[in-house]
């Protein structure tokens, strides 16, 4: 990306200021709230609490949920995969995969990883893939949300394009819902580091309701969603 | 002028609607399903603990935002320039159009996605590019099928809500459909229709529900997946907002989000909640190379630092047009404004001035629904009084009618003897109108009330004579109020 440029700010914010009464670009401190009610919800649930709650909301937003442990997971894969057909298959390049143990099944699988070295050959991969394989970054229980931080290898596509997402879901990575989520994000940018450049929070297949509010499953994104709970703690 | 839609005058807009019986039963049935969502959502979902807290802490966020906005403002835009990105702010339509104008140009840009987004609608981005010779494809379903019906927007979340499927069909078969008119059918012709176009685009234009000032990232909040398209696979990209649409932190996006998921459609989260922040993009492949931001005022500025300044909380959730009974019996399309509903006519005589849209704040029964249902505990209803107070008193219309109306009713009411004559010839006047005791067509400023309603006839025997008649009959002697308050017999 090109270096940023900022027009026409000064006139801009003068009005504003000069609205409101005081000098623009005077210097606040965001308080701390008086009203939090976030922090209370499911507060001081368990893990094995908090995959129960997704398992719930899974159901109201048409996404299955398996669970399974770290040594039966490539078997758990291999079955859900075959449950949604095989067929083409991407993955993210995330090292993730490698550590659990999961390389020999996407390599028997003839599973296609994503490599920008390739450029646009991946999206086409993505377009034609019937199945693409993503692993959650932060999970919110609340409304069974996979959380991703997509970047140029985690990348975005593999969750987007093909008919299928499976989302492998750290046990470890579940928090009750997006305020803890925030607060992950908050506390990497209150450490001067960049948050992720494509941050996405996904429930389940996409959807509309456009058409005389009849739910339609599946319209640009993925027809069906599946989430894999990995127990590794 | 941008925001309007339709050609109609108010009254003559709103006649037009209620006769429309399929749109008026549309609505309705939307509103009902919409609501009732909502209600499971919030106030029925006891895992979120006291909703009413949840209102007072967006409106906390927001009455503070709004307060330092200028101070937000420049934080956003230093963290999305210091991160590549290019930020314009525009005051004015035209400085908005012409910016994506000279970007597009720039980029030699033909093919332009767009999601979903009311401020582009508000600056008609759409028309301004088309007459650069781009083709600018809606993607959200509902915009598409009113792009390809060339129709315009009667709900702020759900766009198409007065089309049936059979309508929506009919607008299919224009690009060559031939399927039924289930909508599982209809929107798998759009998923196929819209895939190539998307990977295909040159630029992609979004709007913002939430910018983020600490990172200089933007939010997407959404359902169907083709803002995740538009900002994945074209190599520009442009973000509209309307400049008060920002959080200080993701903390606070945590509890906006919330409010507008639970509000607007009764989801504990849409299905794609998306945070984009401009990052250096050389390697990745499904991401923009070219990002921009274009702040918008046009008009909002009116608001800041006045009564009107609440307005501005608003999150777009249109949670005050799912509960409004006048909402429910004239739709969207009467309001001739691309915000309808309750926050549309209080939002659009601020932005389009009191002339075209001074009669809006008049489309409400007053009863408060709205301000109840806003997450933000806008008093929707209060500024609708207020905006009746500045019409009132001549705000964006002549009073030359209403002045002399006013004068001579007040030479009249000032005079014992006109007065009473004024009342005395009243029912004789008014006699060839009447029927079986009411005016059921009354003319000239009669006309609107007797067009909803009969008016009663003006009784021969007025209050004061009746009700002399009516002490007498009783025995009570006619008294006179003195000036303690006390009666005394009259004399």
């Amino acid at each position: 990306m090109s270096n940023g440029t900022i027009e026409n700010r000064d006139q801009f914010l003068e009005t504003i200021a000069q609205k409101l009464g005081h000098a623009a670009g005077e210097a606040v401190t965001t308080p701390e709230w008086k009203h939090q009610p976030q922090w209370a919800v499911y507060e001081n649930k368990t893990p094995e609490q908090l995959v129960e709650i997704i398992k719930k909301a899974s159901e109201s937003i048409h996404t299955q949920v398996v669970e399974t442990n770290s040594a039966d997971l490539a078997e758990s894969l291999n079955h859900l995969i075959d449950s949604y057909g095989g067929g083409a298959i991407l993955a993210t390049s995330d090292k993730r995969f490698s550590e659990w143990g999961l390389s020999d099944v996407l390599e028997a699988r003839h599973v296609a990883i994503w490599d920008t070295l390739k450029g646009h050959e991946n999206i086409d991969l993505a377009a034609h893939a019937n199945i693409g394989l993503s692993i959650c970054d932060v999970m919110l229980a609340e409304s069974a949300t996979a959380g991703l931080f997509n970047d140029k290898d985690k990348a975005r596509s593999v969750s987007l394009l093909p008919v299928t997402s499976i989302v492998l879901v750290p046990k470890s990575t579940i928090v009750p819902r997006l305020t803890q989520a925030m607060a992950l994000v908050q506390k990497q940018v209150d450490a001067d580091e960049s948050p992720a450049p494509y941050i996405n929070f996904i429930s389940g297949p996409s959807n509309s309701a456009d058409i005389e509010m009849r739910l339609v499953v599946g319209v640009h994104g993925p027809v069906k969603v599946a989430y894999l709970i990995i127990n590794d703690r | 002028m941008p925001m309007k839609v339709g050609n109609l005058p108010f009254f003559e807009g709103v006649d037009k609607a209620i006769s429309n019986t399929y749109m008026v039963n549309a609505v309705s049935s939307a509103q009902d399903g919409l609501r009732e969502k909502k209600l499971k959502a919030t106030v029925g979902d006891e895992t979120l603990g006291d909703w009413e807290e949840w209102r007072r802490a967006g409106e906390e966020i927001r009455q503070f935002t709004l307060n330092h906005l200028d101070y937000y403002l420049k934080q956003l835009s230093d963290n999305f320039a210091a991160r590549g990105g290019h930020v314009y702010f525009a005051q004015t339509v035209e400085e908005a159009q012409n910016y994506v104008r000279k970007i597009v140009r720039s980029k030699n840009a033909k093919n332009i996605v767009k999601s979903k987004s009311m401020v582009t609608e508000e600056i008609s981005l759409n028309e301004a590019l088309e007459a650069e010779g781009c083709d600018v494809l809606e993607t959200d379903l509902a915009e598409f099928i009113l792009q390809v019906d060339k129709d315009r927007p009667s709900h702020i979340v759900v766009p198409s809500v007065h089309k049936d499927r059979r309508k929506v069909r009919e607008a299919f078969q224009k690009l060559g459909y031939s399927g039924s008119d289930e909508p599982k059918e209809l929107a798998a012709f759009a998923r196929k229709t819209l895939r190539e176009k998307f990977l295909h685009a040159d630029v992609g234009i979004t709007g913002c529900n939430f910018a983020v000032a600490d990172t200089g990232s933007i939010c997407l909040v959404t359902n169907e997946g083709n803002a995740n398209m538009v900002t994945s696979y074209p190599e520009t990209q442009i973000t509209v907002m309307g400049m008060e649409r920002l959080v200080p932190s993701w903390k606070e996006l945590d509890v906006l989000v919330t409010l507008l998921c639970r509000s607007s459609v009764g989801q504990r989260l849409t299905t794609y909640v998306t945070d984009i922040t401009p990052a250096d993009q050389t390697d990745t492949v499904d991401g923009p190379k070219d990002f921009h931001l274009v702040i918008v005022d046009a008009g909002r500025s009116r608001a800041l630092g006045t009564e009107f300044q609440p307005a501005l909380q608003c999150i777009r959730c249109a949670a005050c047009l799912n509960v409004c009974p006048v909402y429910r019996h004239i739709g969207g399309h009467a309001y001739g404004s691309i915000y309808p509903g309750p926050i549309g006519a209080v939002l659009s005589p601020i932005l389009g001035g009191y002339k075209e849209y001074g009669k809006l704040p008049y489309a409400s029964s007053l009863c408060a629904a709205c301000t109840e249902a806003c997450p933000v505990r806008i008093p929707l209803h209060e500024l609708l009084i207020k905006h009746r107070q500045k019409y009132v008193a001549g705000a964006g219309h002549p009073q030359t009618g209403e002045k002399i109306a006013m004068k001579a009713f007040g030479i009249g009411a000032k005079s014992p003897f006109l007065f009473k004559a004024g009342m005395k010839m009243a029912p004789i006047f008014l006699k060839p109108l009447v029927h079986d005791g009411s005016i059921s067509k009354g003319p000239g400023p009669m006309k609107p009330w007797t067009h909803g309603r009969d008016l009663p006839a003006p009784s021969k025997e007025n209050f004061r004579e009746w009700f002399k008649k009516h002490q007498a009959e009783a025995g009570n002697p006619p008294t006179t109020v003195n000036a303690d308050g006390s009666r005394s017999e009259a004399k």
